[in-house]
C-alpha cells in the first residue's frame, strides 16, 4: 500500500469516528452516568489522536489530546457531567471534525475558535494540565487522578480470533504492555491444538490465561486491549487481593506471594461465574457487549464497482424483459413449464437488482447526526434555544440522494432555527418550553423516501407572507389565495420573509433553491403550518436513482417514457373541452379551470402538433414556472419500472429530456423531463440548435 | 500536431478503412472497438442532422453521426452495405455511420503524410494524415475533432 492510501484510510476511519463520537456525546446527554457511552467518547477521540500522530498532524494531536484529558476526567468521574461541560464537548467535537477537514483537504482552521476551545477545556483540568505532555501511548495518558487503590487481581481470559493476526497484532506486546502496569503471569492454553495433520498455520489456536496484580483501574486495563477490540474474546474478571495477605508491600515481596495467591484461586473455568460470585467482583466480557451494541461488521467497496455491478444488473434486467418479449412473439402453444421459468426468472432478476440496489442505501444517520451541530450553531447565532430530535435515522436512502441531500436540509434546519422557532422569551409568553425542538425524521413509505423537518414555533405568518410576495411582484396585488397555496409562496425564487437579514439564513438562497435540489433527485417537497403550533417541510425522494416508474407513452412515431411521478392525471379530452386561444395556443377545461396545453411532439422538433383534437392524450403536470400544464401526446402504452440510462455520459444533455432507457425490444426511449419541456416552449421562437454557426467540411 | 507525432512514435501502425460519402478515410484500428451492422436508431430532439440518434450497446446509450454529414458530403444513403463504426475516445464511445468497410491497411509511418496545406481550416482539423494506397489516397480520421464538433451542440 503507498503512503496516501493509508492516509484515505485514515481520513475514513476519522469519518466513523466522528460520527460515533458525536452519536456518543448525544447519549450522554442523555445518561451522563453511562461508563460504556463515555468510553465510546473516549475511544473515539483517542484513535484520531493516534492516527493523527502516525501521519505527524500535530494540531490535531494537541487538540485531540486536550479534549481527550478532560473526557478522561469525566470517566474517572472527577469532573461531573452537566450542561455547559455537554455544550464544551459538543462545540470541541465540532471543531475536531473540522481539524480533520482541515488536514484532509490542507486547508486552516480558524486559529482563535481553537484557543477559545482549548482554553475553555483546560479550565476542567486544574494544574496538572501543564505538567501533561502529548503522548500516544495509550498507557501513560491515565492521569494519576484515580485515587489510589488496593492492589487488585485481574484474571485476564484471552482468545485471539484469526482476524486479530492478520491485523497484524501481536500478543507479546500486549503482555509487554501488561507487565508494565504490575506483577503478571501468563499461562498458555493449547488444548485445542489439534493433530499436526489437521494444523492450519494461519489459524488462532492459542488462548492465554493472565493473572496480573496491579493497582491499576480495569478501565486502564481494557485500554491495554483497545486495539484488538472485537478481534478477541477477553474476559477481564477483578478481585480485591484478601488484605490480610497482602497488605501495602513493596512489589519486591509481591513476587513471593503471587504463586500463593494464585495457589489460593486456583484458575476457574470460567471466570465470568467466579466474578459474579463475590460482590466486590466486576466482570466485563468486551467481545459480546461489543456484539450487542457495536456496528454491524461492514466491506469497504470501491464504489465504482458497485456502480459497474448496478449497471450490470441493469442490463440483466433489461436482457430479461427482451428473453421474455421474443419468446411471446414465438407464439409457441402455451408451454405452461416455461411460462414458469420465465416469471422465475424475472423474480430472480428483480431480487438481484434489490439486492444490488440495497448496497448503495446507506442510513440517514451520518446526515441527521451533521444537522445537530447546524442545529447548535443556528441557534448560537440566533440566541435561541434549540434542540434537534432525530426518528428514524436508520432508514436507507441511496448514497447520491444523501450527498445531494445534505445542503438542502443544512438550509432547511438553519430556517426552522432562525425563522421557525421565538426567541426563548415569547416562547414562555405563548407557554411553550423555552428550549425549541427540531424534529427530523426520515421513513420508507410507499416505495419513497419520506423525509420530514418539523419544527414546535409560531407557524407561518400567512399574511406577512402574502404581502411579501405582493410586495416583490411575485403574485397580483388581489390575489386570492388559499392557505397551501400562501404556504407554497415561499418556494418562489427571489422569496425571503425575513424581515432583516439575519446572518444565518436569508444569504439570497431560498427555498427555491431547495425545491431545485429535491426536484434534481426526482423528489418533491411539501410544506404545512399550523399557527401557533409550527411548521413542517416533507421531502419526498425516490428509494433509488437507477430506476424509475414511468408511463410508457408515444409521441409522433417515437416511443417515450415521462415520469409517474410528475403526472397528477391523464386526460382523454373531448373535442368541447378544447379552446383555441389565439392563432397557436389552447386550452383544455378541466372541472372548470382553463389548462394550457403543450404539444410534446412540435416542442422536440419532431413532427406536426395533433391537429385531430380528438385523438392524443392529455398528461396533466403540475410545474413550478407555470402551475398547471397539459401535455399532448399519442398514447399511453405501458406502466413500468426502467432503468435510467445517462446520455450525457456519450453525448450531451438534450432539452426536454433527462435520460434514456432500455426497453423490452432492446430499443432505446428517451424519459421526458416534463418541467424541461414547458420551459422549452415557453421560451420557443426560432429553434435554437439551427442558429449555430456549423462546422463546414468539404473535401475535393 | 500532437497526434501526429504520436502516431510517429512507432513504426508500425494497422488502420481500418472505409468509405464515407464517396470518400476513403480510415480509423487507426486501436480506436475501434467494433463494427455492427446498421439497425435504427432512436432520433433525438433538437439535434444537428448528422446526429442519427442513439443505439443500445449492450446496455449503453451511444450517440450515432452520419460520418459524411459530418464532414458536410451530405446524408449517407440507405444501403445494405451500411456499417456502423464503434469507436472509443478515452471514456466516450461513440458509433459512426459509414457506407462500407473496405479492409485493414498495415502501413509504415513514414509513408503518412501530412494533410496537405487546403484553404478549409475545419477540414485540416478534422483530418490527421493521408496515407496514399495504390491509386487513391486515405484520410486518417481525427476522432477529437468529430467529438468536439458533437460537444458544440447546446445543452
Amino acid at each position: 500500500m503507498s503512503g496516501p492510501s493509508i492516509r484515505d484510510t485514515f481520513f475514513e476511519e476519522c469519518e466513523e469516528l466522528l460520527e460515533a463520537l458525536v452519536e456518543g456525546l448525544s447519549q450522554m446527554e442523555e445518561d451522563g452516568q453511562n461508563m460504556d457511552v463515555i468510553n465510546a467518547v473516549f475511544r473515539s477521540v483517542h484513535s484520531i489522536k493516534g492516527g493523527a500522530g502516525a501521519f505527524g498532524l500535530d494540531q490535531l494531536v494537541g487538540f485531540a489530546h486536550t479534549f481527550e484529558t478532560v473526557l478522561d476526567k469525566v470517566r474517572d468521574g472527577e469532573i461531573a457531567v452537566s450542561e455547559p461541560l455537554m455544550s464544551l464537548f459538543h462545540r470541541s467535537g465540532d471543531h475536531l471534525s473540522d481539524l480533520v477537514a482541515a488536514a484532509r483537504d490542507g486547508t486552516d482552521t480558524q486559529a482563535e475558535t481553537e484557543a477559545a476551545l482549548t482554553a475553555e477545556l483546560e479550565q476542567h483540568l486544574g494544574e496538572d494540565a501543564e505538567e501533561e505532555e502529548f503522548s500516544f501511548d495509550a498507557l501513560t495518558l491515565d492521569l494519576d487522578a484515580a485515587p489510589p487503590l488496593a492492589e487488585l487481581q485481574f484474571v485476564i481470559a484471552f482468545s485471539p480470533h484469526r482476524a486479530l493476526y492478520q491485523n497484524g497484532h501481536e500478543p507479546l506486546l500486549l503482555f509487554d504492555a501488561l507487565a508494565e502496569l504490575g506483577q503478571i503471569e501468563v499461562t498458555a492454553t493449547h488444548d485445542t491444538l489439534p493433530d499436526f495433520d489437521a494444523f492450519d498455520p494461519d489459524d488462532a489456536l492459542l488462548s492465554w490465561r493472565i493473572t496480573l496484580t496491579t493497582a491499576e483501574s480495569e478501565t486502564t486495563l481494557h485500554e491495554v486491549f483497545e486495539f484488538v477490540e472485537g478481534l478477541c474474546d477477553l474476559t477481564i474478571s477483578t478481585e480485591e487481593r484478601p488484605a490480610e495477605i497482602i497488605p501495602f508491600e513493596p512489589m519486591t515481596e509481591l513476587g513471593d506471594s503471587d504463586g500463593d495467591a494464585s495457589a489460593d484461586h486456583p484458575p476457574s473455568p470460567d471466570p465470568g461465574a467466579a466474578a459474579n460470585a463475590a460482590p466486590v467482583c466486576k466482570s466485563t466480557t468486551s467481545s459480546a457487549a461489543k456484539d450487542a451494541r457495536g456496528p454491524k461488521p461492514t466491506l469497504r467497496v470501491d464504489l465504482d464497482r458497485v456502480d459497474r455491478l448496478i449497471n450490470t444488473v441493469g442490463e440483466l434486467i433489461i436482457n430479461q424483459a427482451m428473453v421474455s418479449q421474443r419468446i411471446e412473439e414465438l407464439d409457441i402453444p402455451t408451454v405452461a413449464h416455461l411460462t414458469n421459468e420465465l416469471e422465475a426468472y424475472k423474480l430472480l432478476a428483480r431480487d438481484i437488482q434489490e439486492g444490488v440496489m440495497a448496497i448503495r442505501a446507506q442510513p440517514v444517520k451520518p446526515l441527521f447526526q451533521r444537522m445537530s451541530r447546524i442545529v447548535r450553531e443556528a441557534s448560537d447565532a440566533t440566541e435561541k434555544k434549540a434542540k434537534l430530535v432525530t426518528v428514524g435515522d436508520a432508514t436507507e436512502v441511496d448514497k447520491t440522494v444523501i450527498e445531494r441531500l445534505a445542503d438542502p436540509l443544512t438550509h432547511m434546519i438553519r430556517n426552522a432555527v432562525d425563522h421557525g422557532l421565538e426567541q426563548p422569551q415569547t416562547r414562555i409568553e405563548a407557554g411553550k418550553d423555552p428550549t425549541g425542538t427540531i424534529r427530523l425524521s426520515a421513513a420508507h413509505r410507499s416505495g419513497s423516501v419520506f423525509i420530514e423537518i418539523a419544527d414546535d414555533g409560531a407557524g407561518l405568518d400567512r399574511e406577512r407572507v402574502l404581502a411579501k410576495a405582493i410586495e416583490k411582484q411575485l403574485v397580483p396585488a388581489d390575489a386570492d389565495l388559499s392557505e397551501p397555496e400562501i404556504d407554497n409562496l415561499l418556494f418562489l425564487p427571489g422569496f425571503s420573509t425575513a424581515g432583516q437579514v439575519s446572518n444565518l439564513s436569508g444569504r439570497g438562497v431560498g427555498m427555491d433553491v431547495v425545491k431545485n435540489a429535491v426536484q434534481a433527485l426526482g423528489g418533491r417537497v411539501s410544506i404545512t403550518s399550523q399557527h401557533g403550533k409550527g411548521t413542517t417541510f416533507t421531502i419526498v425522494l425516490p428509494l433509488t436513482l437507477a430506476v424509475m416508474d414511468g408511463f410508457v407513452i408515444s409521441v409522433a412515431d417515437q416511443t417515450m417514457v415521462i415520469p409517474i411521478a410528475s403526472i397528477l392525471e391523464t386526460i382523454r379530452p373531448r373535442t368541447a373541452d378544447i379552446h383555441p386561444v389565439g392563432t397557436d395556443c389552447e386550452v383544455v377545461s378541466v372541472r372548470g379551470s382553463y389548462v394550457p396545453i403543450i404539444d410534446v411532439a412540435e416542442n422536440l422538433n419532431l413532427a406536426d402538433r395533433i391537429t385531430d383534437k380528438t385523438t392524443g392524450i392529455l398528461l396533466l403536470v403540475e410545474t413550478e414556472l407555470q402551475g398547471l400544464v397539459a401535455l399532448r401526446i399519442a398514447a399511453i402504452h405501458d406502466q413500468r419500472q426502467v432503468v435510467i440510462k445517462s446520455l450525457e455520459s456519450n453525448y450531451a444533455a438534450i432539452p426536454g429530456v433527462s435520460a434514456a432507457t432500455i426497453l423490452g425490444d432492446g430499443k432505446i426511449a428517451l424519459i421526458l423531463d416534463p418541467e424541461e419541456l414547458i420551459r422549452l416552449a415557453q421560451s420557443r421562437g426560432p429553434d435554437p440548435v439551427n442558429q449555430l454557426p456549423r462546422m463546414e467540411l468539404r473535401h475535393g | 500536431m500532437a497526434e501526429t507525432a504520436e502516431i510517429q512514435a512507432e513504426s508500425q501502425f494497422e488502420f481500418v478503412t472505409f468509405s464515407a460519402g464517396g470518400q476513403n478515410f480510415c480509423l487507426e484500428i486501436t480506436q475501434i472497438r467494433e463494427i455492427r451492422r446498421w439497425t435504427p436508431v432512436t432520433a433525438l430532439p433538437h439535434t444537428p442532422d448528422d446526429v442519427l440518434g442513439v443505439m443500445n450497446l449492450r446496455g449503453a446509450v451511444i450517440p450515432i453521426f452520419d460520418l459524411a454529414a459530418r464532414f458536410g458530403l451530405g446524408k449517407t444513403v440507405d444501403d445494405e452495405r451500411n456499417v456502423v463504426i464503434v469507436a472509443a475516445v478515452e471514456s466516450t464511445t461513440i458509433g459512426l455511420l459509414v457506407e462500407s468497410v473496405s479492409e485493414i491497411l498495415s502501413v509504415d509511418t513514414s509513408k503518412i503524410q501530412e494533410t496537405p496545406d487546403i484553404k478549409s481550416e475545419a477540414t485540416r482539423h478534422s483530418i490527421l494524415g493521408v496515407i496514399p494506397v495504390e491509386e487513391t489516397m486515405v484520410r486518417v480520421v481525427n476522432l477529437d475533432a468529430v467529438l468536439n464538433a458533437m460537444q458544440s451542440v447546446p445543452a
